[in-house]
């Protein structure tokens, strides 16, 4: 819901507006399961974060100045072969709970090693001799809400599709035609609604005008609101996370913890966190445990498990599935300096109440004498990973899973088939932006010509006052599927914002119109 | 008012910071002998032209000011081709083949030609703003447009829209006093206010007043005409007629008011005698010399001009250090233009700090502007005229539909952003515009428009090479912003486009400087093109959605 509450000449009004409880009505069934993905920028080191405890001698071999020593690796119950960084307690600790799914050796055919082509690789789904300039993320909300932007905010969709923490306009979310995300560090957007941080501006007429129109760019951005809103509702998050400030993964996710909470309907949260090119000085060469990565890793697990805590206390943790991603895996081999390069395949971490939880896949196979330019080979295709969340996370039809991906992937066993919601929602989804009513004119002064579009059968038309009284009922009965118009005569009533509420099956939209002298 | 309007108008609450104070100067006309670096060309190009191009910033910081300043306001512009039939492929125009120009074409009173003809003239008049030269020429035309209005909606034929726009450009930069004279008498003015029907028998006062309220003596603390000023001069202005076969006017002796004209005390008293017969006409004369022995003409001139092109409060500093000196160049100058626009843009007040940035940018200079400063392709003028005008056309709808329609403004006074205390350029930017702003410069650095088969696109890559050094991405931001931006912005936001975007997160900048390389070696490897066009794409799409490049 976009509310700006406001007051002229004595009444108030809601811009965008649709009545609360309207949408309430419309939207009570569980349609929002959210991806939060987790991009870890500059190549996560797989080999010592998810541990191959049955080949630990190839693997001490290869890398024996940087090898955690087998004794500080974390175990995880169920799971002999395979340990995780000493770093990792509270990944290790929701494993054991049965939160956390590992799948090993995550990677593509023929893999790039540059950070930005590997990069795109990874947002768009695209083969590695191909460029795509979309984003997988931005296909599936193209799929699911094919008419964005046009017709948004809407009753069905009042919020975001998606929303990106730290970073900016992130080709994972960019559609066929349009970014289909919000970036929310933006200076002027949201993130700075939330936090408050912009460059000051000066005391001349140029900082006055800068400050208008960054006032404007609030006020009227049509999500700014629902944003603000939804982080205002929640009061009180877990204490579960770091001091702010101190792991900035953890900040990003405590603010979609907070927005989920909030009630927004957000499909998608994008996170990051960067540093993981260590091509040096990867680990303190007295003890292995600690070090730059460590202290990546423990960023990593302890912000996701503070999420986690927090997901449970704000009660939400059954709507949403986590997933970890960086460009590449590093190379088995560890170089001189401490450090490891540019790698191919690579684990990653899923998580949430639906997971099925474990470990996917074997263990990489190390070559007893490591060269340098060897790289663990895939077991997994990433983009089995992305079509298995479509299609169990978010219910799409493994037909159109292949459309969304451009090409047909394994479906792996990720999340509990026990998950998805009724196909309806996706009909629903589809149609909104669709503008079914309208009215002229509007501002009106006696009365108002209202239009809508029934796909037939039982159409309703309501007219509510701001109070969300009833005032009127201008049709109830079945009707041919066409484009109708009523007439609204407000002769009698108060000048101000009526709504009128269009209900035909599953589709029902809100128009606001107002009356004035 | 409509719903939009209604909704948005009062939705920009003050901002919480308190400007009410803020520094301004007390500098004045004293020529500017400061820096003359990138920042201050930008300024003045941002100012005069339509967007400062890398190529103009490069061309006058290798002049100095003055040769600028004499470029660009003394440069004589050649008359431009005027607009043609661009539009017989959808509907023949009876009198003028395609692609010959129809503004000597007889009006065609049926159908739909004139209207074509006027969208011709609204597209090309859209183009000559996109392929302006190095002359303050077409800034100043729409200056003199938000002066002596005309709204093309009102007006038939489109031959008379064509000669008041020949006649705008061609007095610009010329004399004020032969400005108003034309304009008096030009068919779609006399049309658009009345003055083709102002008749001895019923003098019709609605020129004979905007020609003193808006045109010359305006509203200012020392502005004292008197109704029956308004009644002499419409007296004075009676028996003129537009004429449809010369798109000019006759001047009709017989419906002449041929009495004397007696005007207030705030004129002096002045009688303007009245004349028969042919020299009825020469009454215009005396009564433009009349109004133009007004002081308070030229200070309501600067104002004006200050309005426009430096900031719309005008303080009791300004006013005597600025508008005062100002008005005075213009009458020891007989009214001539340009030595005024030579005053004040080589004026330490105008390059004061305090004075840069301050400008919103209205939607012509924010559309036209982006085109211009990235350079953006459109399809040949002569080559290619009918895509050409059906891509001018689109750019006339960009900035009409943020609400500034080239050749309509809304009433007579012009828009509203000039003369509407308290909030003047702020008008232009409400929760309406800013988002059409923002989608056109998004989709602008994205996919572009598709207008006439041919797109219409930021091409990021280009721009960037036209910088000294894209390959530093330190040096790519800062030189990015350098043209891009008059406000400036901190280290926090440089370093957070170099890091965020250029380098996706990463903090060696020479991934950025492999990546550009990798490119220039092999500029036809799509995967090695795409890795820096994307990134370049994030970045442009950041810096023109932040507030500070709505600033000029």
């Amino acid at each position: 819901m976009v509310v700006m509450p406001s007051l002229i000449n004595g009444f108030s009004f809601k811009a965008y507006g649709s009545l609360p409880l309207l949408n309430a009505i419309a939207n009570s069934q569980n349609s929002d399961h959210v991806l939060v993905l987790i991009q870890l920028n500059g190549g996560n080191d797989g080999l010592n974060t998810v541990i191959p405890l049955d080949q630990y001698a190839a693997y001490t071999n290869a890398r024996s100045n940087i090898a955690i020593a087998e004794k500080s690796v974390l175990k995880l119950n169920g799971v002999d072969k395979t340990g995780i960084h000493p770093a990792m307690t509270g990944i290790q600790q929701k494993f054991n709970d049965g939160k956390i799914k590992i799948v090993q050796s995550v990677g593509y055919p023929k893999p790039s090693f540059s950070h930005f082509r590997a990069t795109d690789i990874w947002l768009s789904a695209a083969d590695s001799t191909e460029t795509l300039d979309s984003g997988w993320m931005g296909r599936y909300l193209d799929y699911e809400y094919p008419n964005y932007p046009t017709g948004y905010p809407n009753s069905q969709m009042p919020d975001p599709l998606a929303i990106q923490i730290g970073s900016i306009l992130s080709l994972g979310l960019q559609g066929p035609d349009v970014n289909m995300g919000m970036s929310i560090t933006d200076p002027t957007n949201f993130y700075n609604l939330i936090n408050g941080i912009q460059d000051p501006a000066p005391n001349t007429a140029a900082g006055k005008e800068l400050t208008f129109i960054r006032t404007v760019a609030k006020q009227t951005n049509a999500y700014a609101a629902s944003i603000t809103d939804a982080a205002n509702k929640i009061k009180t998050q877990s204490p579960a996370y770091p001091a702010a400030g101190t792991n900035s993964l953890a900040d990003q996710l405590k603010i979609v913890a907070r927005l989920i909470a909030g009630g927004l309907k957000t499909k998608v949260y994008m996170v990051n966190l960067g540093g993981f090119d260590n091509h040096d000085n990867q680990v303190d060469p007295a003890n292995t445990s600690i070090g730059v990565h460590a202290t990546l890793l423990g960023k990593v697990s302890e912000a996701v498990t503070a999420f986690m805590e927090d997901l449970k206390f704000l009660s939400i943790s059954d709507r949403v599935l986590g997933m970890t991603f960086s460009e590449f895996g590093r190379r088995i081999k560890s170089n001189s300096s401490v450090g490891t390069d540019h790698g191919a395949a690579a684990p990653m971490f899923l998580f949430g109440d639906h997971v099925i939880p474990g470990v996917l896949g074997d263990n990489p196979a190390l070559p007893a004498n490591a060269n340098v330019n060897d790289n663990i080979p895939m077991q997994y295709d990433f983009r089995s990973i992305y079509g298995s969340i479509l299609e169990e996370w978010f219910c799409v039809k493994s037909a159109d899973v292949s459309n969304v991906l451009l090409k047909n992937y394994q479906s792996l066993p990720l999340v509990n088939a026990d998950a998805c919601v009724p196909t309806s929602i996706h009909e629903q989804n589809v149609r909104a932006g669709e503008t079914l009513i309208t009215n002229y004119p509007n501002p009106f002064v006696e009365s108002t010509t209202i239009q809508f579009e029934t796909a037939g059968e039982h159409t309703l038309l309501q007219i509510f006052d701001t109070m969300g009284k009833l005032v009127r009922t201008l049709t109830d009965k079945a009707y041919a599927s066409g484009i109708y118009t009523l007439e609204f005569d407000a002769t009698g009533l108060g000048t101000g914002t009526y709504y009128a509420r269009l209900q035909n099956g599953l589709f029902q939209q809100v128009r606001t119109m107002i009356k004035v002298q | 008012m409509d719903r939009r309007d209604f909704l948005t108008s009062f939705q920009a609450k003050a901002p919480e910071q308190d400007f009410s104070q803020i520094d301004r100067t007390l500098s004045g006309l004293t020529p500017y002998s400061g820096t003359w670096g990138t920042a201050e060309v930008t300024h003045l190009l941002k100012r005069t032209l339509f967007g400062a191009t890398v190529a103009d910033v490069n061309y006058f910081k290798s002049k100095t000011l003055a040769q600028t300043i004499d470029e660009l306001i003394n440069a004589v512009v050649a008359e431009p081709l005027p607009p043609v039939n661009n539009y017989n492929d959808t509907t023949a125009d009876p009198d003028v083949p395609a692609g010959e120009t129809w503004v000597n074409a007889a009006h065609v009173k049926t159908g739909n030609i004139n209207n074509l003809r006027t969208n011709s003239l609204l597209s090309w008049w859209t183009g000559l703003q996109l392929n302006q030269g190095r002359s303050i020429t077409e800034k100043m035309v729409l200056f003199w447009h938000n002066h002596f209005v005309t709204e093309t909606s009102n007006i038939n034929p489109a031959g008379y829209l064509y000669k008041y726009n020949a006649l705008l450009r061609a007095n610009a930069l010329g004399n004020f006093k032969d400005f108003v004279k034309q304009i008096t008498v030009n068919p779609a003015m006399l049309v658009y206010l009345n003055g083709n029907v102002n008749v001895k028998a019923a003098p019709d006062e609605n020129y004979g007043r905007e020609l003193q309220e808006l045109f010359t003596i305006g509203k200012g603390p020392d502005s004292k005409y008197t109704e029956d000023d308004v009644k002499a001069a419409a007296k004075v202005l009676t028996g003129y007629k537009d004429d449809l076969t010369t798109y000019g006017y006759t001047f009709n002796a017989a419906k002449h008011d041929t009495t004397d004209k007696t005007f207030s005390a705030f004129y002096n008293n002045t009688v303007v005698k009245g004349l028969t017969g042919a020299d009825g006409e020469k009454e215009l004369d005396a009564l433009l010399d009349m109004l133009l022995a007004q002081n308070e003409v030229a200070m309501f001139i600067c104002r004006k001009l200050y309005r426009f092109f430096v900031y719309y409060t005008i303080d009791a500093a300004t006013e005597s250090n600025v508008i005062a000196p100002l008005a005075t160049v213009f009458r020891n100058n007989n009214y001539n233009i340009r030595p005024v626009l030579a005053a004040l843009f080589s004026s330490e007040h105008f390059f004061d700090s305090l004075n840069r940035a301050c400008v919103i940018k209205n939607p012509i200079d924010f559309s036209i502007g982006l085109c211009r400063e990235y350079n953006v392709a459109f399809p040949d003028t002569t080559t290619d005229y009918v895509n050409a005008y059906k891509a001018w056309s689109f750019m006339y709808t960009v900035s009409r539909d943020m609400n500034q329609e080239l050749g309509n403004p809304p009433n007579v006074a012009g828009w509203p952003a000039y003369y509407q205390e308290p909030q003047y350029h702020e008008l232009w930017i409400n929760s309406d515009t800013l988002p059409k702003r923002n989608r056109f410069s998004d989709t602008m650095i994205a996919n572009g428009y598709t207008k006439g088969g041919k797109k219409i696109v930021i091409d990021p890559i280009a721009f960037a090479t036209t910088l000294p050094e894209p390959r530093d991405p330190n040096k790519l931001v800062a030189d990015s912003l350098g043209i891009l931006y008059k406000i400036d912005v901190s280290q926090n936001t440089r370093d957070y486009l170099k890091t965020q975007v250029l380098l996706s997160g990463q903090s060696t900048d020479a991934y950025w400087t492999t990546a550009w390389d990798n490119y220039i070696n092999d500029p036809t490897n799509n995967t090695n093109k795409n890795i820096v066009l994307s990134r370049l794409k994030a970045m442009y799409k950041y810096i023109m959605d932040l507030s500070e490049y709505q600033l000029s």
